[in-house]
């Protein structure tokens, strides 16, 4: 891990602990994980546990929890810890409990991620790569997330925002600050990725 | 024209349920155990016969690929299933594993069974939560219905399947990156040869395979391989699901036949380029890997492999950024390169050190704040990163730069006078 100077824990973001163990529902989830690979490939698992991690802890990865996936794996601490830093939806540095991706590659770009991002900005007042003062969103730049055709496109955890413009992204941000959780999806009323003056397609078929 | 009574993807936009029975509706997992007890080498030539060419971007013969696979083995056999859709301007995978999954499911013991596999692995880009969500769950049905497992569809073959879930890095989408990542390490890819089909997965014999060319399998197996080539044209055969995006009034997923003008796809699914066919400036065909192509080539190109590489471009996974006379041609390009920058995995001193350098480059260019000789300088360095790396990720950082240059040349050259004209005026 490359940062020696960690980022401040602050407001409602998750601790910095110096141990840490999974849930029992983890545990076993885990245990189906590791059930998925031979026996001698438990490192195989390393991707998935680390998914489950740092949801359990809320959003980001202190070292204590990459030790004990190192223990509860069986492989060397750099192991988990070069996978940590490399792969970029793992935080190893405290960060905000709701994360807010805006993807700024060139298709968003092109329909309009820079509305997104200032939208973005508006609402939660941090910069890209910066959380909120009260530690509850993280807002970060994220490269494409594969929903082009519905671009631009905000990805909160686990759900996809698409068809955004800035006052649709004002709308869904101000939403989930006040603790709601609007339905995911395109925000266009359209359905997944049909054009949106009506299908051209598939017109036997249908609901 | 493709009719709807030919497309494969019958519940593309989700209208319908993605579960068993809806699916066994619309045709999946029928008579599959028949399909399975005509065998390995059935299989493999039919998929041959078919001209199937990978989806996944660089359009090899998916049948020729399963025949690489040894015959006989004294240990596991790997299925790698490459679902981290990653590419800029990509999202067909998506829609078939959030709408179509047991498409996915179905292929994939279908091509266990071609090359012999024990074991297949579904790795999908760790952003698409809901969509493993739903196709682990597939998975799950097909387990509880007997189509996978010990005895898969009762024909005695036993198959087993999971879903691997990555965790955001463009790199993995790379077979050998994505198998690394599959063992738990970071998605560096690996010198070839030994190719995957040798030494892949865990050391042992691998093939990975796109989504689509795996989920297009099971119609072809039943619809029978000559009705897939008798779609297209030779060598380019079959359906395609192009993604639009960009600067087209309804930018949609869709899918069509292999080499339809680029002109009707967008015309006829899209509602057309904003403003207008004329209002045109360029579109990236296949994915940000491939070189863009101004209107002129655009006007007449078809959307198939060997078309778009005679055009100077490629159909890679036919995701087709779309940009109209509005678009700051350079700057779009530059993102391109930022991307590249991010996504290098830094195993390679030509792509670590290059991308870094040509995303510098290209901000400059962007502005103007340059030299005009610097312009075949940036030229001379993608040639040098080009084909200088163990992946393509230095190849596909290298060509939407070429493709600028050789295309744009002239507008990356007005910036600079602009902008010494401006600077002189200010000193």
């Amino acid at each position: 891990m490359s940062a020696p100077s960690k980022a401040e824990v602050r407001g409602e973001m998750a601790p910095d602990v110096t141990s840490f163990e999974f849930t029992p529902a983890n545990l076993e989830e885990a245990r189906a994980v590791l059930a998925r690979f031979p026996a001698d490939r438990r490192q195989s698992a390393v991707l998935p546990l680390l998914h489950m991690a740092q949801k359990q802890h809320g959003g980001w990865l202190p070292r204590a929890v990459l030790d004990y996936l190192a223990d509860f794996l069986g492989i060397p601490k750099i192991r988990v810890y070069e996978v940590a830093s490399f792969y970029d939806m793992y935080n190893t540095e405290p960060v905000g409990r709701v994360q807010v991706r805006v993807c700024t590659t060139t298709p968003c770009w092109l329909c309009g991620s820079d509305d997104v991002v200032k939208a973005a900005r508006d609402v939660l007042g941090c910069e890209i790569g910066q959380s909120t003062d009260d530690g509850r969103f993280f807002l970060r730049e994220f490269e494409c997330l594969g929903a082009c055709s519905n671009a631009p496109v905000l990805w909160v955890d686990d759900d996809y925002y698409e068809d955004l413009d800035y006052e649709k992204t004002r709308t869904l941000l101000e939403a989930l600050k006040r603790g709601e959780t609007p339905p995911a999806g395109p925000q266009s009323g359209r359905k997944g990725s049909m054009p949106i003056g009506g299908k051209t397609t598939l017109l036997e078929t249908g609901e | 024209m493709l009719h709807d009574k030919d497309r494969i993807f019958k519940n593309l936009y989700g209208e319908q349920s993605w579960g068993l029975e809806a699916a066994r509706q619309r045709g999946d997992w029928d008579g599959t155990a028949e399909l399975v007890a005509k065998g390995r080498e059935w299989l493999v030539q039919q998929v041959k016969d078919s001209g199937l060419r990978g989806r996944g971007g660089a359009g090899f013969p998916t049948g020729l690929k399963w025949s690489f696979m040894p015959k006989q083995s004294d240990g596991p056999v790997y299925l790698v299933v490459n679902a981290d859709e990653s590419e800029p301007g990509t999202c067909k995978d998506r829609e078939i594993m959030r709408n179509e999954p047991h498409k996915l499911v179905e292929g994939c013991l279908l091509a266990g069974v071609a090359m012999g596999c024990s074991a297949g692995y579904i790795y999908i880009r760790g952003e698409f939560v809901r969509e493993a969500e739903v196709l682990e769950a597939a998975v799950r049905e097909a387990y509880e219905a007997g189509l996978l497992g010990k005895n898969a569809c009762g024909s005695g073959y036993g198959f087993e399947l999971y879903v691997h879930r990555g965790a955001g890095a463009y790199i993995c989408g790379e077979e050998t990156g994505l198998i690394e990542s599959l063992e738990g390490k970071k998605g560096q890819p690996r010198l070839k040869p030994p190719f995957p089909a040798m030494v892949g997965l865990y050391g042992r014999p691998t093939t990975v395979n796109n989504v689509e060319s795996i989920a297009v399998v099971p119609t072809i197996l039943r619809r029978g391989a000559a009705w897939f080539a008798g779609l297209g044209r030779e060598k380019n055969t079959g359906t395609k699901i192009f993604c639009i995006s960009g600067h087209v009034n309804q930018p949609c997923t869709v899918e069509e036949e292999m080499g339809i003008p680029l002109k009707e796809l967008i015309e006829k699914h899209c509602g057309g380029v904003r403003g207008g066919w004329n209002n045109l400036l360029a579109v990236i065909p296949g994915g940000s890997s491939v070189p863009l192509m101004p209107k002129s080539v655009c006007d007449t190109v078809r959307m198939d492999f060997d078309s778009l590489r005679e055009a100077g471009s490629g159909l890679g996974t036919a995701g087709v950024i779309v940009m109209d006379k509005s678009t700051d041609i350079v700057k779009a390009i530059a993102r391109l390169s930022k991307f590249y920058m991010h996504e290098s995995c830094g195993q390679c001193t030509p792509c670590r050190e290059g991308t870094g350098w040509l995303w510098r480059m290209m901000e400059r260019m962007a502005q103007g704040r340059a030299r005009i000789e610097e312009i075949d300088l940036l030229f001379d360095v993608t040639k040098e990163i080009e084909g200088h790396t163990i992946c393509a990720l230095g190849d596909a950082a290298a060509w939407p730069v070429q493709g600028l240059i050789r295309h744009f040349r002239p507008e990356i050259e007005r910036r600079i006078v602009e902008y010494t004209k401006n600077a002189r005026a200010a000193a």
